[in-house]
Formats: C-alpha cells, sequence, structure tokens
C-alpha cells in the first residue's frame, strides 16, 4: 500500500534515469541520511559512535570496494588487507612528509597508492582466472605486509612497525572527538558509495557485469579486457585504500602491520558474501552483520554467564564464538545464497502488495 | 660457490616441497572430485594432528590413535558432506569455496574447544637430525625425518594413484571429476562418491598432520600450512596429483635457493611470499599451471 510506484510516471530522460526511480525509496534515503548526519551524532554516544558505527562504516567501504572487484568484474580476490594496509600506511606518509596537503587529498593519494598496488597485482588477472587467480592475489597480501615491516622508510623507522595516526585537521577543525570523526568516516563513505552506485549503471559498470557474466564473449562484443579487468582492480583497491586510512585515522588511531592479516580480508569477504554480491545495499547490510555479530555474542555469553551463574572462560568464549561464526556463514550460504540483499528485495516485493494478497 | 653446502640446500629444500605436497595432495583430492576448493584443508591437517596427539598424550598406543583419529576424519567428511555440501548442490564455486572458509572457522574452534589450546610436541620414533654418514663423507646435512616424510609422500601418491586408476571407485571418483551430470545418469551415487573423497582427504590431512606436527609441533600455526601449499597447486595444476608433487618439489628448492642466495640482500624472511611469485612466473607461462586441465573457453 505505501510502497506502491503506481501514478508516478516519467516523462523526461532524467527521470528515467535516476539514482531512485521510486518516490517513496528517494524519502527513505533523505531520511536515512538525515539520521546518520544529524540525529546520530547528536544522540549517539561515545562508544557506540566510535566502537560500533565508525567500524561498521570503514568495514562498508572496503565491502564495497572488494563487491566491486569480486562482485560486479568478478574477479576473486583475497588480497583486501592489503589494500587496505597500503592506504592505511601511505596516508600516515603523506601527512607525515606532506603536512601541508590536508588530510582529503593525503587520503585520495593514498588510495591512489592503493590503486597502483591493485593494478600490478591485477596484471595477472589477464592471464588467470577463478580459483588461480584468488590465489595468485595472496602474493599480494604477504608481500605487501612483508614490504611494510621491511622497509623502515614506510613506517617511519618505527622499531615494531606500529604507527600513530597523527591528529588531524579539516579545514581548521579539528577531527578528535567521536562524533567528528563519525562524521569524517560517513561523508566519505557516503561519497564514495554514491560514486559506486553511479559508476555501476555507467558504461565502464555494464563492461564490469559482461566481463563477470562471460569474458570471453564479453571480449568478442569489444570490451577491451585488459582496460576493464586493470581498471576493476584500480577502482577496487582506490575503495579499500581510503577504507584503510580511515581505519587507521577515524577508528582504531594506531596500527600495526599485522592488523591487516589474511583474517581481515576474510572478514570483508564474508561481509560481501553475506551482504549480497554485486550489490551495494548488501556491503552496508554485510558489514553490519559482521561488526555486530561479535559484539551480540559476546553480550549473550555474559547473559549467559549471569543466568546460569558460572563462569564462562574466556577461551571457550572465543572458540565457540568461531563455531558459531562459521556455522552461521555455512547456514546462512544455505539459505541465502545472494545475501541479505536479496532478502530486502524480496521484502520490498511483499511491500507492494501489503497488505493486500495479490 | 661451494657445491656441497648448494647440495644441501637444493635437497634440503626438494624434502622440504614434499611436505608441502602432502598438504597440496588434500585440496587435489576434493576439487578433483567435487570442483570445490577447500580451503578448510588446513584446519583439517590442524584438527587431526591435534587430536592424534591428544589420544597418544592419554596412553593410547599408536596404531589405536591413528585407527581412532581416521574414523574421527572419515565421519568428518562424512558430516561434512551431508550438512555443507549436499544443501549447496549447484551453487556457484564461490559460494561452496566461502562455506569451507566457514567450514575453517567451526573446526578451529572445535579441534581447541575439544582438545585446548596448548601446544603439543610429536614424536614417530624418527628423530629429526641430519644423517650420520652423508655429512661425515660429503659434509651434507639432510635430515634422516625429511626422507622419511618424502618417502611416506611417495606411498601416498602411489597407493592414491592405484585407488584412483585401478579400482572401482577410482573410475566412479574420475567420473564424477569429468561430469556430475553425466556421472548421475550412468548411475554414479554422487552424494556417496563425495563422502568418500572426503573421507580420504580427511586421511590425507592425517598423514599430513601427523609430518608437520613432529616438524613444528602440533599448535595452531599448522593452520598456516596451508597458505603453503597453495602455491604448490598453482604450478601443479588443481586437478592433478602428480603435479601437487612436482609443484611442491619446485616450490620446495626455489624458495630454498632463495632464502639462502636472494634473501640476504633483500632484508630476508621472503619465504613468507617467494613461493607465490614462483608460482606466478609459472602461471604467466601455463595458465592452468603443469598439470591442470586446459578449459576451452566457448560463447
Amino acid at each position: 500500500m505505501l510502497y506502491r510506484e503506481s501514478g508516478q510516471f516519467k516523462s523526461t530522460y532524467a527521470e528515467d534515469q535516476q539514482i531512485f526511480p521510486i518516490r517513496q525509496d528517494r524519502i527513505a534515503m533523505a531520511a536515512l541520511l538525515l539520521v546518520a548526519f544529524v540525529a546520530v551524532p547528536l544522540l549517539g554516544d561515545q562508544y557506540w559512535l566510535s566502537a560500533i558505527l565508525t567500524p561498521f562504516l570503514v568495514f562498508a567501504l572496503a565491502a564495497l570496494g572488494l563487491n566491486i572487484l569480486t562482485g560486479y568484474a568478478g574477479q576473486l580476490s583475497l588480497g583486501t588487507a592489503a589494500f587496505m594496509a597500503v592506504g592505511a600506511f601511505m596516508a600516515y606518509n603523506f601527512v607525515l612528509r606532506l603536512p601541508w596537503l590536508g588530510i582529503l587529498p593525503s587520503f585520495v593519494l593514498a588510495g591512489l597508492c592503493a590503486a597502483l598496488v591493485g593494478v600490478v597485482f591485477g596484471l595477472p588477472s589477464l592471464r588467470i582466472k577463478g580459483f588461480y587467480l584468488a590465489v595468485a592475489t595472496l602474493a599480494c597480501q604477504f608481500f605487501v605486509l612483508w614490504a611494510i615491516q621491511r622497509w623502515g622508510w614506510i613506517t617511519n623507522h618505527s622499531s615494531s612497525g606500529v604507527i600513530t595516526a597523527q591528529k588531524i585537521t579539516l579545514l581548521g577543525y579539528p577531527i578528535n572527538t567521536p562524533a567528528t570523526k563519525y562524521l569524517l568516516t560517513l561523508a566519505i563513505v557516503a561519497v564514495l558509495a554514491l560514486a559506486a552506485k553511479n559508476l555501476m549503471r555507467s558504461e565502464t559498470g555494464r563492461a564490469f557485469m559482461a566481463v563477470r557474466d562471460m569474458d570471453v564473449a564479453a571480449s568478442v562484443i569489444g570490451i577491451p579486457m585488459m582496460k576493464t579487468k586493470l581498471l576493476a582492480f584500480a577502482i577496487s583497491s582506490f575503495y579499500c585504500g581510503v577504507a584503510g586510512a580511515l581505519y587507521a585515522y577515524t577508528y582504531l588511531g594506531t596500527v600495526e602491520p599485522e592488523a591487516f592479516t589474511l583474517d581481515l580480508s576474510f572478514r570483508v569477504l564474508f561481509m560481501v558474501i553475506i551482504g549480497g554480491v554485486g550489490s551495494i545495499l548488501g556491503c552496508f547490510l554485510g558489514a553490519a552483520f559482521i561488526t555486530l555479530f561479535p559484539i551480540f555474542l559476546s553480550i549473550a555469553s555474559k547473559a549467559l554467564e549471569t543466568a546460569l551463574g558460572i563462569e564462562i572462560s574466556h577461551a571457550l568464549v572465543s572458540n565457540l564464538e568461531s563455531i558459531i561464526f562459521g556455522g552461521l556463514i555455512i547456514f546462512f550460504l544455505i539459505v541465502e545464497p545472494n545475501g541479505l540483499a536479496r532478502l530486502w528485495q524480496i521484502t520490498k516485493e511483499k511491500l507492494r502488495l501489503w497488505p493486500f494478497p495479490h | 660457490m661451494d657445491v656441497s653446502f648448494f647440495i644441501e640446500v637444493l635437497a634440503g629444500g626438494l624434502l622440504a616441497g614434499v611436505m608441502y605436497s602432502l598438504v597440496a595432495l588434500g585440496f587435489v583430492l576434493i576439487y578433483k572430485a567435487s570442483g570445490v576448493f577447500n580451503f578448510a584443508q588446513g584446519s583439517m591437517v590442524f584438527f587431526a594432528a591435534l587430536t592424534f596427539v591428544s589420544l597418544t598424550e592419554r596412553g593410547w598406543n599408536f596404531w589405536l590413535a591413528f585407527a581412532v583419529t581416521l574414523a574421527v576424519m572419515v565421519a568428518l567428511g562424512i558430516i561434512t558432506e551431508r550438512v555443507v555440501l549436499r544443501p549447496l548442490v549447484n551453487q556457484p564455486p564461490i559460494t561452496l569455496f566461502m562455506a569451507t572458509i566457514g567450514l575453517t572457522f567451526v573446526l578451529e574452534g572445535l579441534s581447541q574447544l575439544v582438545w585446548g589450546s596448548q601446544p603439543h610436541g610429536l614424536e614417530l620414533g624418527i628423530a629429526d637430525v641430519p644423517m650420520e654418514w652423508l655429512s661425515q663423507k660429503w659434509n651434507i646435512n639432510i635430515s634422516q625425518f625429511d626422507l622419511f616424510a618424502a618417502l611416506v609422500a611417495g606411498v601416498l601418491v602411489a597407493v592414491l594413484a592405484l585407488l584412483f586408476q585401478k579400482t572401482r571407485i577410482g573410475r566412479a571418483l574420475r567420473a564424477v571429476a569429468d561430469d556430475h551430470q553425466a556421472a548421475l545418469a550412468v548411475g554414479i551415487p554422487l552424494q556417496h562418491i563425495w563422502a568418500i573423497v572426503w573421507g580420504v582427504a580427511g586421511f590425507v590431512a592425517l598423514v599430513a598432520g601427523l609430518m608437520w606436527g613432529v616438524r613444528n609441533g602440533v599448535q595452531f600455526a599448522l593452520t598456516f600450512v596451508a597458505l603453503k601449499a597453495l602455491p604448490v597447486l598453482l604450478i601443479g595444476g588443481f586437478e592433478s596429483i602428480p603435479g601437487a608433487i612436482l609443484g611442491g618439489l619446485i616450490i620446495g628448492a626455489g624458495e630454498k635457493l632463495a632464502e639462502v642466495y636472494v634473501g640476504p640482500m633483500v632484508g630476508g624472511g621472503i619465504e613468507s611470499w617467494f613461493a607465490y611469485v614462483i608460482a606466478l612466473l609459472f602461471l604467466l607461462v601455463r595458465p592452468e599451471g603443469l598439470f591442470g586441465e586446459k578449459h576451452i573457453d566457448r560463447v
């Protein structure tokens, strides 16, 4: 009843091509942005802003990057954490060595560095496909971490490889409270998500999808394979790089190379799979799920502890967490292989009819 | 260049490569028969080794512990087939791959939940020491345990090759690997075959777990062995058992030689990624690995 597009006629090409063609979607989106930009920073407490919402946004951005590569262009990559590491450590270097640059250009340059690394490690994709490529991207994962730990210049010769993000200001305004950090992250993520949404509706995005669906057919109809695949790697790594920079500057503040292990790559991959492969919305849903799940689990175990009056050891909890996490992923894949985004689509279709049966 | 030192490094590398092959074999078996890239192989190795070592520490003798662990691994394979793979038939490979990553988490949690997370030592009665006559005669140090591991790997490959080539089950396995639907159409029970393959992969994981357990101790780091085995797969091809052995030899030798002769030039510690570089170089020439099946794409 409420969610129905009847009576909304399109009379211009511009209207036909807008991102959210249904009025209810536009209203919902505007409301969501309003809540995210105004209500949340005003009402949210420190813990929520700094420990849940900011990492959620950062991971959503990383998932967005991976989804562009894996979900849209069909190139499976396990090197996400490496691209994030490049972004984080290069942002540190740009802020350190070129302080007059300002924070946003530094992030962009860090993203571009990650894109460069992405293009280099994307080169094998021209030759190999599928799991061979996925394993080959592991090379990037191990090489980048090795390079960061070995080449002192990158960590400014910090003995343990740990870097501490400098204090940052944006247009003279210090970014030091959880609320400002959240807002900066949110603004960057929102802009990049919009860009991604639009990119996927453009010629480039359609070329990506053609390559994903069948690369031989795509090259036959004249899509340049090399340019398209490398562009997918570049854009994806750029997103991951910026996510890495935000990870260091707005979420953790202090990062070490060990933070960007294969586990992180897998976590981002899980977000993409659980959220929905080839869906922008899915990245956010998946990131929310993976970020909230461990918190939910620890609350549940605490509740169980008080309810049963016994002490559950930390090792037991972490092992159980691992089992439940793995089991849940398998469960999700079996129940809804297309991810949470697909569930949302089904909900929307149901909503169009509601409250009538047909 | 010192020749005997070179030979020592080369032989050590080749034998270390055989250890990688042992792990890679498990990947190959499952990929060959079901097209699933089983990321959980590393945690299966860990799980098997931990179960075995915990049983022997409780005073069980070797063969009893081996038999029980094997039974557990086969049961694990059957449960995996039933719970994870069967509901996911006809899903794209990436979904199955993700499911095996989920399985990795489950296995890692489960094994430490049941047996605790402290590292164990493992002894099989063959000491990891250089062979005396070799070191005395030519001044070459080669561990006798390495040779033993190579022997085990050789026997394992021979047995697997016989199983695949000469038995009814082997023929059924190859048929399933060629074409699921055609195999089903001629009456091969797909689900049984998958259960068998996962069982055999469990056995291979157990053997690999024992070998690596003696070398490095049974601890959580054993799960990372799988990451070392992946470049072996790239070189050998995902579907080839001989490829896994040859790939292991190439990776082992290349890695050790590079570590000794190139490593010092770039600051050392290159073994974490150098194997992948070797694999990538091979892939540039042969995108399916040395023995992988060539795919012809048709529009």
